[in-house]
């Protein structure tokens, strides 16, 4: 028979029937299950092939550090591969997928590989794919050849390609103590701490809380451990000091008490709530930390020993209890320590036949005797399983007489007919968090584990099994102390809840392997067999580091949660040395696998911020389609009806050197600089003089970074002797207010300056063409705007509507041109009284597409030209370098490099052919398209020009400036674009201003 | 990891950006001395121990802050702002009002 749900028992909802398919098959569960859980009571035992072999696989635990069991789970299009089973919560709908098989989980092809197993072992791939030294294939060309091919063949769950439409966030937290783990020893922990006031995180992985309370059997207080963890977790929740984190894994532990977890929300429903996250990402940071994560229990090693049917003791113990559902009917256990005979018992009293109990001591106390006997099963003491039987389910197993001095085995070897058998190697606090701490593990030869050592610079405190104390009675009081210290009060003696539990000693007996013939597996993800370990030994490898990359041993997504001790022992004995000489090691962060999702979280979808310019809704209602730069929302064109992005940037920017056009400039960086020492602060700044520009004056000015490469750019005005309005670029806005900060905080602190942000303070509205003079003269009161009033830099103040407005009289567009600063709140105020007073006029809206194409067409650069690579020479920009007084670049600017004939200067192309160009294309002398080289510099920037009927680009060529005239060729593999261009000057337009200076 | 800002006390690290190493010496503006230059733009202490830093509270006030902070172990022994005694400059500032 095969495993099977109870007939009673469990804390699921027998009333709740959950549908879900697996493998495109259905299935029904109860609330309450995982995947794991329902499947088992389904009678399912295969859940996977195994990494490298295919070997069929089966449950080998019930929580976090599942190796075999992984699953993909489908949430319409979007996959998530590589997800233990035992985490999977059924709802109703859910759809999971096997993982590396083909062509289904039962019939796998690749499970050929298993026949070859000698070819497969440790470092196979560094040594069959370091390819031949010579030949189109040599060195790692080889292995570049074959890695696609074996990358197929062996794996994980493939991840998928449809964007993934879940919502993530992150949360920030404090408190005084955290407590992470909810186990008996986490609950009276979160219980002590808060009734002392201190306020409280108590974080559990589990949906519930409780821990091993959950499935113990045992008894606190008079009732069954789960009934008193559920009592103990419902009193805590209505608590106002405390808040309660199920489903939720502390992954990570950093400096200054700064603990990451990761908060599963909403995996487990069927629809998750409006606006609900499906993962939070938790930053928490604590005064104090109680660390009770329990412990892991640990396989033996013996041939066969990852046939599904084989699992960790405690795992079925808590199927039985926990989920109703029995991992089989005639159960062996197989064990080196005292713990396991609870779970036999377990299964004895749940309806399974517990058939042999193998133990690899010769002498059993008298109080596992009598538990022996009460589960009525075979007892052999001084024996030891030494294979296991039958395909992909397992039939039975074989033992044989075993001395655990020597590791010897003896007499005949015995078939036990069996369909599921219980292994359990004793047991591993889970010390990852404290050892992330930066603690070093201190090995216990009795309890042959590593316990967490004394906290060193973090603040944190551990209990329960954690630090080796693996009664529930020791859990209950190590927790109710660590609370108390944490929260800072001194323990006093009281009465603690009395548990009742099964006798046991925590010592086992150290044995990690039984050696015998066939393949014995350590690390189970990753098809790390014991051969493998003593084989890294024999090749030289004796660090535990370097068996650790050379095996892969423990690398896998489980890391090597189940598989670090046994590895280590038999590394530990193929060096003659003890475990302790040989060290472990280090863990980092993430505890267990972490969404990328949760890590980017606000930083997409719709919890990203948004900057609005004041007329944003304008131009949403006006047809424009909005563009996303930065946190800004820009109109990028505003399309007629019909019409493609070219034909309507075309029409926008062919309108405003025809009539007028008008747009949005308000995401310009604004800063107000101000104080005394302005004027010289900006001269310090600037490449160009700003002392000397007089009041109601602007210019434009462009800054360098200390090392004399481009910075930025932009016109800054003269409101006052003392008073300035510098302008930036919008994507660098913020940058060049914290170079401003940075050289009046730090290097200049003797300047009397003061600069403000006051980007989002002013509604900036750029109106240009022949025509904009007299729509400013139709709207504008209180100031004259013809030359006399307003030349060209010239700034007046006037009113627009009723609106004071602030107008200076610059250019990026090449035509007559003005910007109208307004306050924000009257932006659209302003900006719909221009459009009014403009429509006899023909002014039309244009977007970034025609601004930019204006722009091309002038030859002025942006952000795209000034990459952090260019120098002002590069951008002829070398007029501006004022010689009378030094400013920020100028004693780096003329560095050798930086003045060499063959840098990237900026020029301007002409496709020959009349077709488009690509941002990003390379420029070449001649054109090969079969083996693209030679690239002279890339284009920056291009578009579709109306002034000049042609398809133009601005690009960066090596010694550009005396390539003007010459022709060249575009060649942009990528896209499959490769022709003819003309190199030209970058002003292609009205190369002597007439047009702007009217 | 947690950083003191005189003004607005313990903040988290998220609030401040790293401005650099805070042992560089800016040459005298007008220096032609290239040498003096190229130390000031690239050369970069890296020391196992105790390295003064100028962090910014971008996030909060946007003091510079001099920070000395162990590279090992990332405690932090003190923070006072890059300005110096920032009482002095404030007074200094207020007697130059007219």
């Amino acid at each position: 028979m095969s495993p099977r749900r109870t007939e009673a028992g469990g804390r699921i909802d027998r009333l709740r029937t959950i549908r879900f398919t697996f493998d495109g098959a259905p299935y029904t569960g109860h609330a309450g299950d995982t995947l794991a859980s329902a499947l088992l009571a389904n009678g399912v035992t295969l859940f996977g092939r195994s990494f490298k072999y295919h070997r069929p696989r089966g449950l080998l635990t019930a929580s976090v550090e599942e190796p075999n069991a992984l699953v993909t789970v489908l949430r319409g299009e979007v996959r998530e591969p590589n997800i233990p089973a035992t985490m999977v919560e059924i709802y109703d709908g859910l759809a999971a997928i096997s993982q590396n098989r083909f062509p289904s989980l039962a019939w796998d092809i690749s499970a050929v590989n298993q026949l070859g197993g000698k070819l497969l072992s440790a470092g196979f791939y560094y040594k069959t794919f370091m390819g031949p030294v010579i030949g189109p294939l040599k060195g790692t060309r080889f292995w570049m050849f074959c890695e696609h091919f074996i990358r197929r063949a062996a794996g994980l769950g493939k991840a998928g390609t449809a964007p993934d439409t879940a919502r993530y966030e992150r949360m920030n937290a404090f408190c005084d103590v955290l407590v992470v783990g909810s186990g008996p020893a986490g609950l009276m922990a979160a219980r002590a701490a808060a009734d002392q006031g201190a306020r409280v995180i108590l974080a559990e992985l589990e949906p519930h809380f409780g821990g091993s309370a959950n499935w113990s059997g045992e008894t606190i207080d008079g009732m069954p451990a789960a009934d008193w963890a559920a009592r103990a977790a419902g009193q805590l929740e209505g608590r106002d000091n405390v808040r309660l984190l199920p489903r939720t894994t502390v992954w990570g532990y950093y400096d200054g008490n700064t603990l990451a977890a990761l908060e599963r929300v909403t995996d487990h429903k069927e629809t998750p709530g409006k606006g609900e996250s499906r993962h939070r990402y938790w930053t928490i940071r604590a005064k104090s930390v109680v660390l009770a994560t329990g412990s892991l229990e640990r396989p033996l090693v013996f041939p066969g020993n990852d046939r599904p049917g084989v699992m960790l003791a405690h795992a079925a113990e808590r199927y039985a209890i926990e989920y109703g559902v029995l991992p089989g009917d005639r159960i062996g256990l197989f064990t080196n320590n005292d713990s396991a005979y609870r779970a036999a018992l377990a299964l004895k009293k749940a309806g399974a036949v517990v058939v042999a109990i193998i133990d690899v001591r010769p002498e059993l106390s008298s109080e596992m005797r009598k538990l022996a006997g009460e589960t009525e099963a075979e007892i052999l003491s001084g024996h030891a399983v030494i294979a296991t039987e039958g395909g992909k389910a397992l039939s039975g197993f074989k033992v044989q007489r075993f001395d655990m001095v020597n590791g010897a085995l003896s007499g005949d070897a015995r078939s036990i007919h069996a369909d599921c058998l219980l292994m359990s190697g004793g047991w591993s606090p889970t010390i990852h968090l404290a050892s992330q701490a930066g603690a070093k593990a201190e090995w216990n030869e009795a309890l042959q584990a590593f316990l967490p050592p004394k906290p060193t610079t973090q603040q944190w405190i551990g209990a329960g099994a954690f630090t080796g104390s693996f009664s529930t009675a020791e859990a209950i009081a190590e927790g109710r102390a660590a609370g108390l210290s944490a929260a800072g009060a001194t323990a006093t003696p009281a009465a603690l809840p009395a548990v009742e539990a099964a006798p046991g000693d925590p010592d086992p007996a150290p044995v990690f392997e039984i050696k015998a013939e066939g393949k014995s597996f350590v690390d189970f993800q990753h098809d790390v067999t014991a051969d493998d370990v003593r084989l890294a030994h024999r090749e030289g490898f004796v660090s535990v580091e370097h068996l650790k990359r050379y095996t892969t041993l423990g690398m896998a997504t489980d890391q090597g949660k189940s598989s670090n001790i046994p590895g280590l022992a038999i590394m530990a004995e193929a060096l003659g040395k003890p475990i302790p000489q040989v060290g472990t090691t280090r863990f980092r962060p993430p505890f267990s696998a972490v969404s990328i999702g949760s890590l980017a979280a606000e930083r997409f979808g719709d919890l990203k911020p948004e900057r609005l310019t004041p007329m944003h809704d304008w131009h949403v209602a006006n047809g424009a389609t909005m563009y996303s730069a930065g946190l800004w929302y820009r109109p990028m064109i505003y399309g007629h009806p019909g019409e493609t992005i070219e034909q309507a940037y075309v029409r926008e920017a062919r309108g405003t050197r025809e009539s007028a056009g008008i747009v949005d400039v308000s995401t310009l960086g604004k800063i107000a600089v101000q104080g005394p020492d302005a004027a010289e602060f900006l001269d310090r700044l600037y490449t160009n003089m700003f002392s000397t520009l007089a009041v109601g004056k602007a210019r434009y000015g462009l800054m360098l970074r200390e090392d004399g490469l481009a910075f930025d750019d932009g016109t800054t005005w003269r409101l006052g002797q003392q008073d300035f309005l510098m302008t930036t670029t919008t994507a660098n806005a913020g940058k060049v207010m914290q170079h401003l900060e940075y050289f009046l905080d730090v290097i200049w602190p003797a300047l009397k300056v003061h600069v403000t942000s006051v980007t989002d303070q002013w509604a900036g509205a750029a109106i240009g063409g022949p025509k904009a003079r007299q729509i400013l003269a139709a709207c504008v009161s209180g100031t004259a705007v013809d030359n006399a009033a307003l030349p060209f830099m010239g700034i007046v103040h006037g009113e627009i509507a009723g609106v004071p407005v602030m107008i200076c009289r610059l250019s990026f567009s090449g035509e007559m041109a003005f910007e109208v600063y307004s306050g924000a709140g009257y932006g659209t105020h302003v900006w719909e009284a221009l459009i009014e007073a403009g429509k006899p006029f023909g002014l039309v809206t244009y977007g970034l597409e025609a601004l930019g194409t204006m722009r091309i067409e002038k030859g002025h650069v942006t952000g795209a030209e000034i990459d952090g690579r260019t120098t002002a020479r590069d951008l002829h920009l070398d007029w501006m370098l004022s010689k009378k007084k030094p400013f920020i670049g100028s004693a780096m600017m003329d560095r050798e490099g930086l003045i060499a004939p063959d840098r990237l200067e900026l020029v301007g192309i002409v496709s020959l052919d009349n077709q488009p160009l690509n941002g990003g294309a390379h420029i070449v002398e001649e054109l090969d398209e079969a083996n693209p080289h030679g690239s002279l510099g890339h284009i920056t920037a291009c578009c579709y020009s109306p002034a000049l009927g042609k398809y133009i680009a601005l690009a960066l060529v090596k010694g550009g400036k005396a390539r003007r005239g010459t022709r060249a060729y575009v060649s942009d593999p990528l896209r499959n674009r490769f022709g003819p261009v003309e190199i030209v000057s970058n002003h292609f337009f009205d190369p002597d201003g007439s047009r702007m200076h009217g | 990891m947690l950083i003191t800002c005189p003004y607005c006390g313990p903040r988290d690290v998220i609030e401040f950006t790293y401005q650099g190493d805070g042992n560089r010496q800016r040459p005298q503006p007008a220096s032609q001395n290239l040498d003096a230059w190229n130390a000031y733009v690239y050369d970069r202490l890296n020391p196992a121990g105790d390295h003064n830093e100028i962090w910014q509270h971008s996030g909060g006030c946007r003091a510079h802050l001099r920070v000395v902070r162990n590279t090992l172990t990332h405690e932090i022994s003190s923070t006072a702002f890059a300005r110096g005694d920032h009482n002095s400059v404030a007074r200094h500032r207020a007697e130059d009002k007219p």
